[in-house]
């Protein structure tokens, strides 16, 4: 109560001013909360386990945790070279090459897929040339993946990119100094310094590639234990269940939680 | 704990206003309102009252409803069809849920009896509107050479299908339940096994077919007479599941009048040339 009462004080001595901050921040708050909460609570109910335990919902949560961690992995390997060359080197047109990576975070999933198609699909512009090698993308499992890190790898590369940016130009310099190459250079200072940036950039581009929709049901189409990733699950369940939809939502915003709650313990461990 | 205070305080102020204006301003409002102020300046019989019907409509039927709403407003000035096109079952949710619909117009009858059981449409009130059969469809340089229905159980062909819950995903199996008795036992688990996708409606198994993605496709003849560059393959009527759609008004919606009317457009003589025209067989 004591506190309560300490609330109207302090609003009464700011001259209610306070409430030009609170309560446009509320409002939006609002928006995010009340539809998650909504959910949440419509799916309590005795089905609730038949539905978010189904085969089908297993399956497609296996699916989708392997192919956003292999996105993850293939966004590391080659991102953290790209970003490193972004940061720290100086060359021409970076500029575009930043656009380059910015376009897949601003363009809807659905133009990401279509794009893939018309490249890589049986008769897009490299098809010919990867059927001739026997390979054919859409609709497997390695299709789900090229859209997770179409649309997921940029923001891995983008936080890795920052966060070599921000290392002291002078720490590069003594290390030279003390005779240190450029891999040792980078494996040695750049990445412990840049770590933080590195691990939370990860689980960004991992929940971003959990969470695909677009692309890949426009590029890897819809099938159970190959391209069916939990958003598809969602969705197709809305046409049938919608219970089973309510179940895997909330499943997936349970994965979801604990993915954002390590990102949030690796940050302020390094603080 | 104040920020949690405030932030209950402000759910439940939000929670009440919202709930007041569900309650307060029904979806056509704001096209009925300009009607109400005109009355002094106009003659009250010079215009008809600008009115909205929404309809939710079965995606097989895009292109024929797309025509039929244009010739309805055409004949019904001051009308604005507003069409929604999905998979049914979708559609159906969305009714279930909430959404303000008018008119439903479903592939499959399923879906409606749901709706009737929960209250959304009366029960006398579906009427079967047009019947559809399907097709197998090929892409123009039919990639794999498949000539004949049996050849859709070859080892490696990409299948495209719609899924089990859509309405013509739904009919496909079935069809292939009744090639099994011709063709072998073991045809259909053959032809499943050469599924490559289940897209979410029928518009989607027609495009992966038309960008050459997919080897072969079921769909309803209507989608292959509205693609045609592609190649089909015929269902013989013994084969073949006749698609029987059903259409009715809402019971919930706000113009029941003008759902009834479009319900009868649809039935008349002039909806059902339209239907014939986008490859439906009309029911009259």
């Amino acid at each position: 109560m004591a506190k309560i009462r300490k609330f109207f004080y302090r609003l009464k001595d700011e001259g209610y001013s306070n409430w030009v901050f609170i309560f446009p921040s509320m409002i939006l708050l609002a928006v995010f909360a009340l539809p998650l909460a909504a959910l949440v609570l419509r799916s309590i109910n005795p089905n609730f386990f038949n539905d978010a335990f189904s085969e089908q919902a297993f399956k497609a949560l296996k699916l989708s945790l392997v192919t956003s961690s292999i996105t993850t992995i293939v966004a590391v390997v080659f991102g953290t070279p790209l970003a490193y060359i972004l940061a720290r080197w100086k060359i021409k047109h970076k500029s575009w090459i930043e656009l380059l990576l910015d376009l897949p975070i601003v363009l809807p999933p659905s133009v990401a897929g279509l794009a893939l198609l018309i490249a890589f699909g049986r008769r897009g512009l490299f098809g010919s040339t990867l059927s001739l090698l026997g390979i054919s993308l859409p609709f497997t499992t390695a299709a789900v993946v090229l859209a997770q890190t179409f649309v997921a790898a940029p923001l891995y590369v983008r936080s890795a990119r920052i966060g070599f940016f921000q290392i002291d130009k002078q720490l590069e310099e003594s290390a030279h100094v003390e005779g240190a190459n450029q891999w040792q250079l980078f494996s040695e200072v750049m990445i412990p310094l840049a770590g933080r940036t590195l691990i939370s950039g990860a689980i960004l581009t991992w929940t971003r590639a959990l969470g695909e929709f677009g692309a890949t049901i426009l590029f890897a189409g819809n099938l159970e234990g190959v391209t069916q990733t939990m958003p598809m699950a969602i969705y197709l369940g809305f046409e049938r269940n919608i219970g089973v939809a309510l179940a895997l939502s909330v499943a997936l915003i349970f994965v979801s939680i604990i993915l954002l709650m390590i990102t949030k313990k690796l940050e302020k461990h390094e603080d | 704990m104040k920020r949690l205070i405030a932030l209950t305080l402000l759910l439940a102020v939000l929670l009440t206003a919202c709930g007041a204006a569900v309650t307060s301003t029904p979806v056509p409002t704001t096209a009925t309102e300009v009607p109400t102020l005109a009355p002094t300046a106009v003659p009250p019989t010079a215009t008809p009252e600008p009115q909205t019907l929404t309809v939710f409509a079965a995606s097989s039927l895009t292109g024929a409803f797309t025509e039929i709403g244009k010739a309805f407003e055409a004949a019904n000035p001051g009308i604005t069809v507003t069409l929604n096109f999905a998979g049914s079952g979708a559609l159906r949710t969305q009714i279930e849920e909430g959404a303000p619909a008018d008119v439903f117009a479903s592939a499959s009858g399923k879906e409606m009896d749901t709706l009737v059981t929960g209250n959304f449409i009366t029960k006398d009130a579906p009427q079967i509107f047009l019947t559809n059969k399907l097709v197998v469809i090929l892409p123009a340089n039919n990639p794999s050479a498949l000539e004949k229905l049996e050849d859709l159980s070859k080892p490696g062909i990409k299948l495209v299908l719609a899924a089990e819950t859509v309405p013509v995903g739904n009919y496909a199996r079935q069809a292939l339940d009744k090639m099994n008795g011709s063709f072998g036992t073991d045809f259909k688990d053959k032809v499943l096994a050469n599924i490559v996708s289940n897209e979410d409606n029928v518009k989607q198994v027609v495009a992966k077919v038309q960008l050459g993605e997919a080897d072969a496709g079921i769909v309803y003849i209507s989608d292959s007479i509205a693609a045609p560059d592609l190649k089909s393959i015929e269902i013989p009527t013994d084969l073949n599941v006749i698609a029987k759609y059903p259409i009715a008004p809402l019971t919930k919606s706000e113009n029941a009048d003008l759902a009834a009317k479009f319900t009868e457009y649809v039935l008349s003589a002039e909806g059902q040339a339209v239907l014939q025209k986008w490859g439906f067989a009309p029911i009259k």
